[in-house]
């Protein structure tokens, strides 16, 4: 029944075109392209500590190492390296955390919107709870239950975050269940679960594709969060939050050990907010016009 | 209708609340960490770490645990802090005045702010003023409050050593006062240095979590005051020969607000939120530092009850917000 959905060609051609979609679509293969190739690129080993060059300016400034490019931190291991090799924690809690929390919400929100009053009602309530939560609290909450971990981390961020998907897709859902096509194929003798992933969910995925693009920027977002707090993957593995928690320390003689991760951090965030405000620019028919 | 929608909502509390209560209990029982390791001296036998464990609860049942602290917590008895083994209801009160007045002065500076920004875009629109404005509410949206946070730091501490990067009063000063609002009563009382010194303390944390906020809050005004512009009294007003200024400021705004009032009131609660990592940054001494203390020693009791007084917080902006929106939305006043 793919020809009920509306045109999807025309629809994904201007998403290309959107130049948000393309700038910030071309950040996020740098990032991925970074964590993939990270053994490449960086000129040591992120965790390879130097005591006798500790807190190296970048090698522009005065004092600076030509071997270390964006100088060194408290152990002296090297900034450029542990920058690269952050990327993929990154890159792996972005796509695996904002995936399951988008399946985990989206079943939730199709069925509490397509199942009935009791079944909507149930959820409602469960998002409410979950919206009177601070959700930063939350997440070190959580993540100090789990203890330290890629898993743990991921496993977090999804509890917190499924619920933007299933609030959206919920409201959604109920406004696709009462359209013509569904009430043809609920006449045709269609079952319930039938409808909802082959009729509904296929009209959803744009919307649900949006959501993901904003929630894996939220991801990156909670996992520094989680790994300033040291909270989050264990030991020393290069975290771009780690690594700002360590610069927080030594700001008043290193400002580069914060300053490089900051930066790294607020372009990710801001590739990820322009790839999904151009998707959803792109998507929108009300915004297109 | 109005006295409706308000008894549903309120019908909603206490149930939520319990939700609240019952996922963090469940929760935190099932830390493999034992608290109470935490807190024995080397060498203390087991009849005294058995004694320590009946005396916080928890050598009973997960089930029989809630009961005692749900009948307590409903008599204003929130347990004992582990770690610092005090009353937590004294603690959490003694620290939530300093996270009220941060939150309260960020809320209070975003909207000022994000409302002059509004106008200002509204009043220069299609011309260069307007697209600076725009750039800087997406800056200041695109970065969340803890980064901010760190950049004024990175600033302040470091570029421009000119405002206090760390706590919520210089210590000489934290003297005579008879309640924990502090920025309140030097004011209220007229102590001006004393204000002036925790004003110089707030402003950089106050920023951070103010800037998000007061992007949302321009976005979204001036968004609806463009739309209000174009309603129909809008242009009669403008037919007759009144200014723009005027048209913005008394025809247009008080319309365009209802929508922004109605996304503030989420927008405060993640404001509130993001206390808790801002306070830690700038090693400010409020409930949300307190409560990532309390997490990294494990105190239940104290975890609890700050995550209780958060959704509390939560739920009645929450509820104030809907009380304000339907005040001044006339379609709903009626009926």
């Amino acid at each position: 029944m793919a020809d009920l959905t509306t045109p999807a060609l025309p629809r994904r051609r201007r998403a290309a075109l959107n130049p948000r979609v393309a700038i910030g679509g071309a950040g996020l293969l740098l990032l991925l392209g970074c964590a993939v190739l990270a053994p490449l690129l960086a000129p040591h080993d992120p965790l390879e500590q130097d005591l006798f060059s500790t807190l190296l300016p970048p090698s522009w400034l005065a004092g600076g190492d030509p071997a270390f490019p964006l100088g060194t931190d408290g152990l002296g291991r090297d900034v450029l390296s542990r920058l690269i090799y952050s990327t993929r924690v990154t890159v792996v809690v972005a796509l695996v955390a904002a995936t399951l929390a988008g399946m985990i919400g989206s079943l939730l929100g199709l069925v509490a919107g397509y199942a009935g009053r009791a079944a909507d009602q149930a959820l409602s309530r469960l998002i409410d709870v979950w919206m009177a939560f601070p959700p930063v609290l939350l997440s070190i909450v959580l993540a100090a239950v789990l203890g330290a971990g890629l898993g743990s981390v991921i496993a977090a961020i999804v509890v917190i975050d499924w619920t933007r998907f299933a609030r959206v897709v919920r409201a959604e859902t109920m406004v696709q269940a009462r359209m013509d096509y569904v009430t043809v194929a609920r006449s045709l003798g269609l079952p319930g679960p039938a409808i909802l992933m082959r009729e509904i969910l296929p009209n959803l995925l744009p919307l649900i594709l949006t959501l993901l693009a904003v929630e894996m920027g939220i991801a990156v977002i909670v996992e520094a969060i989680l790994s300033f707090v040291g909270l989050s993957v264990a030991g020393d593995t290069a975290t771009w939050g780690g690594m700002i928690a360590e610069g927080r320390q030594v700001i008043r003689q290193a400002w580069w050990v914060l300053a490089f991760p900051m930066g790294c951090l607020v372009l990710t965030i801001f590739a990820f907010t322009l790839f999904g405000d151009g998707l959803r620019a792109a998507i929108d028919p009300v915004r297109r016009r | 209708m109005i006295r409706g929608m308000l008894l549903s909502r309120l019908m909603l509390v206490l149930p939520t609340l319990f939700g609240v209560a019952v996922v963090v209990f469940v929760l935190l029982r099932v830390v493999p960490g034992d608290p109470i390791a935490m807190m024995i001296p080397p060498g203390a036998s087991a009849a005294d770490i058995d004694r320590l464990r009946a005396l916080y609860g928890l050598d009973r049942s997960i089930a029989a645990q809630f009961g005692l602290w749900l009948s307590g917590v409903a008599g204003g008895d929130f347990g004992r802090s582990i770690s610092l083994r005090q009353d937590v209801l004294g603690l959490v009160l003694g620290r939530l005045p300093a996270t009220l007045e941060l939150a309260g002065l960020a809320a209070l500076a975003a909207v000022a702010a994000g409302a002059a920004l509004a106008l200002a875009g509204a009043y220069l629109r299609s011309t260069p003023g307007e697209w600076l404005i725009d750039a800087v509410v997406a800056v200041a949206l695109g970065i969340p409050d803890f980064l901010w946070g760190l950049l004024f730091i990175l600033v302040f501490a470091v570029l421009a050593p000119v405002l206090p990067v760390s706590g919520r009063i210089d210590p000489g000063m934290a003297t005579g006062f008879s309640t924990n609002f502090y920025l309140i009563e030097s004011i209220a009382t007229g102590r001006w240095t004393v204000a002036g010194g925790l004003l110089r303390h707030a402003v950089l944390p106050a920023a951070a979590l103010a800037l998000p906020f007061a992007a949302i809050v321009a976005r979204v005004l001036k968004a609806s005051l463009a739309e209000t512009e174009q309603q129909d009294y809008a242009l009669m007003a403008r037919a007759r020969g009144f200014t723009r200024r005027r048209i913005l400021l008394v025809e247009a705004l008080p319309n365009a607000a209802i929508p922004t009032v109605a996304l503030a009131g989420v927008q405060v609660t993640f404001l509130l939120g993001g206390t808790v990592l801002v306070e830690r940054i700038f090693s400010y001494e409020g409930i949300g530092n307190m409560a990532i203390d309390a997490v990294i020693n494990r105190d239940l009791p104290l975890i609890q009850g700050l995550v209780l007084t958060f959704a509390l917080l939560f739920i009645a902006l929450n509820l104030v917000v809907d009380i304000v929106v339907a005040l001044l939305n006339p379609r709903l006043r009626r009926g």
